[in-house]
């Protein structure tokens, strides 16, 4: 029988079988940040464990740190001083690569990870971070971990994981004009549930994911943890190769040719099975956004708020009736034109240069609202680099964006910059979740062109509407 | 780590589905890097009056009696979604649970609980919520207990229910392992790897020393 992918990279990095469907895998590369990683290396150091092969492990400074300019060790996050220095003493003293502040590595770790060739098809890599499965949008089986096995990958550059089913999902037809990664993503948690790939591992497949760029891929795989899945992953193609080649970890010509020849191998064979398959028409698909306190919560941008009393399934009910008091809104209210105080455009899921890209050919020539509190953070000091050497940041703060230092910045909310009491946000982060972004900020979660839709409008909006979109 | 073998305490039911990290533990509440310090900081967007705040939300399950004792919590699908941050469970731990049953897991959060000593009890929805309304009738004495050398959840009424857990987490619980201590173990199968590793994937290995 045919292997999956998955079956390919499980099989090629286990070092033991446990029995009772546990693997020792061999781990190629750790991610750290100030933010979960500080706590696992001073457990470590308590622990009395070393870094085992700390040229393989790598740091970054993206959760706490202010986006701010000028900013410094200390931060708007009371406390935030701790986690930062702490992480770089021990950092240090790990002798582990570090991406400090100032240094133009820096930026949020899923986006540094692949900019830097760090992130490769097919290397295992983990992160105490659950967006580490943005990774996968390269073919790397990339997942996300506590603390305490964070530790553990350091000490022993393994970790014993359970097997987790496989699914595949395939996307198929084109994607229209205002669709993108995100709304597709977007799509399948609000049609199968934020629990509809727990257990899984997936692979996503298909034309429209062909077609995608990497970094559309990464949006994709980024929200698979909010599918409840364990990872996602995009089989490598001639893109993925292309978009690794150069890049300052990745092989260099002497192995090149001998890992590209490796990686073609990284695709489920023609026979291989899976434990499920969902196939969805991208063709019908417009531009989604998030109602309620779940990513689940969420429908195409004309539609209207559902009404609670229709589903049958109490608890779904009840989390529906829930969600809508803590956002505000009625059932049967119409998501577009829905007045919003803030824009967001930044996070992991999509904060990279194609995405500031397309977010400012939309908004040239156009204003945010009058009233609209409207932030762009780049997802890393390259990013932010390049978006200025071609001038994007002027666009973004011509039309009234706050242009920031890179960093996760107000994708969450964590005693320092919040977007204020029931102000309701449109955002192109990737939780929606109750107290997220702030105490009762009410967050809409979409793609970074329907975020500069709405704060043109002043409302949620359909950017398929927008001039020149 | 604590081991956990068998417990008789009040369950507290929180039937809500997909309860995320966020929630357990809000990002603001995390304020040293540290595992201990965080019990306070529990639930605090519903458990207190309003963000900030230590005035408690008399309405919170936590904060009324008896289920400030509870060391079980009963939940809907999808507990412990979201952020990865093992905070949540260094937090429920350090506040007192010790078990939770609900019919799904966020599969980090999952992993977190049972290097900390918390069983992840899995049973049917059905079950958490019959469980459930069985102990708001009387949550004082109506005690559930979860047995993890049986692997069963009994009520004081005789009744009992199994439930499964993978064989390595179960042993980790009861044995309160040490999962580096248990790994290096197997130190020669783990260097034989690298070796092996090392000739057929030579680009993955990156330069000793040169880390800055």
């Amino acid at each position: 029988m045919g292997q999956t992918i998955i079956d390919k990279l499980w099989a090629e990095h286990t070092v033991a079988d446990l029995g009772d469907g546990a693997t020792l895998l061999y781990i190629d590369r750790i991610f750290l940040h100030e933010r979960t990683g500080s706590v696992a290396l001073k457990g470590l150091e308590a622990a009395g464990h070393a870094v085992r092969h700390p040229e393989q492990v790598f740091c970054t400074m993206d959760h706490i740190v202010d986006t701010t300019p000028g900013r410094t060790d200390d931060t708007r996050m009371p406390g935030g001083r701790e986690f930062i220095t702490s992480t770089r003493t021990s950092a240090i003293a790990a002798g582990i690569h570090l991406f400090d502040l100032g240094d133009d590595r820096q930026g949020i770790v899923h986006v540094v990870s692949p900019e830097q060739g760090i992130a490769l098809p097919g290397v295992t890599l983990v992160c105490p971070d659950s967006h580490t499965c943005t990774l996968g949008g390269l073919g790397a089986l990339a997942w996300g971990i506590g603390s305490t096995e964070a530790e553990h990958a350091l000490a022993t550059k393994t970790l014993a994981v359970r097997k987790p089913r496989s699914m595949r999902i395939r996307f198929e037809g084109q994607l229209g004009p205002g669709v993108y990664a995100k709304d597709l993503i977007l799509h399948l948690i609000s049609r199968f549930g934020a629990s509809g790939g727990t257990g899984y591992a997936i692979e996503f497949a298909g034309a429209a994911i062909r077609a995608l760029p990497i970094e559309a891929r990464f949006t994709l795989c980024n929200m698979a943890v909010e599918f409840g899945a364990w990872t996602g992953i995009v089989a490598p193609d001639e893109s993925t190769f292309e978009y690794v080649r150069g890049r300052p970890f990745a092989p260099g010509p002497e192995t090149w040719d001998e890992a590209v020849a490796h990686w073609r191998t990284l695709a489920s064979d023609p026979d291989a099975t899976f434990d499920r398959e969902i196939e969805i028409d991208c063709n019908t698909l417009g531009p989604h956004i998030t109602w309620g306190t779940s990513p689940q919560h969420g429908g195409s941008i004309g539609d209207a708020v559902p009404d609670p009393a229709a589903e049958p399934d109490n608890n779904r009910r009840q989390s529906m009736q829930r969600a809508l008091e803590y956002m505000g809104l009625a059932p049967g209210t119409s998501l577009e034109g829905l007045p919003i105080s803030a824009a967001f455009i930044g996070s992991c899921t999509n904060s990279r240069i194609s995405d500031l890209r397309e977010a400012a050919r939309l908004l040239r020539g156009h204003k945010v609202a009058a009233g609209v509190k409207a932030i762009c953070v780049p997802g890393s000091s390259q990013v932010k680099k390049a978006a200025e050497a071609e001038g994007l940041d002027r666009i973004f703060r011509d039309a009234g964006f706050e242009w920031r230092e890179s960093g996760c910045s107000m994708c969450f909310y964590a005693g320092g910059e919040s977007f204020g009491l029931e102000e309701r946000v449109v955002s192109s982060t990737n939780r929606n979740f109750e107290n997220r972004q702030g105490p009762r900020t009410r967050t809409h979660l979409a793609s970074p062109a329907t975020v500069v839709a709405s704060a043109i409008a002043g409302s949620l909006a359909d950017v398929r509407k927008l001039k020149g979109g | 780590m604590e081991k956990f073998t068998r417990l008789t305490a009040i369950a507290a039911p929180l039937l809500r589905i997909n309860i995320d990290t966020d929630a357990i533990i809000p990002s603001r509440e995390m304020k040293r890097v540290s595992k201990k310090g965080l019990s306070e900081g529990l639930f605090a967007g519903w458990r207190y009056q309003s963000p900030g705040s230590r005035a408690e939300n008399p309405d919170f399950i936590l904060n009324r009696e008896p289920y400030r004792k509870a060391q079980i919590l009963l939940s809907g699908i999808n507990f412990g979604c979201g952020s990865s941050r093992e905070h949540a469970v260094w937090a429920l731990h350090e506040w007192g649970i010790r078990a939770i049953i609900a019919p799904s897991f966020g599969s980090i959060f999952q992993g977190n609980c049972v290097r900390n000593g918390i069983v992840p009890v899995i049973l049917d929805n059905a079950v958490v919520e019959a469980l459930a309304r069985k102990v708001e009738a009387d949550a004082e004495n109506f005690r559930l207990t979860v047995d993890l050398t049986t692997c069963t959840v009994a009520t004081p009424d005789g009744k009992s229910w199994s439930f499964s857990i993978p064989g390595a987490d179960r042993e980790m619980l009861l044995e309160g392992l040490d999962s580096i201590a248990v790994t290096l173990k197997r130190d020669a199968e783990i260097l034989a790897y690298r070796e092996r590793d090392r000739s057929r994937r030579p680009w993955i290995y990156l330069p000793e020393g040169h880390s800055k």
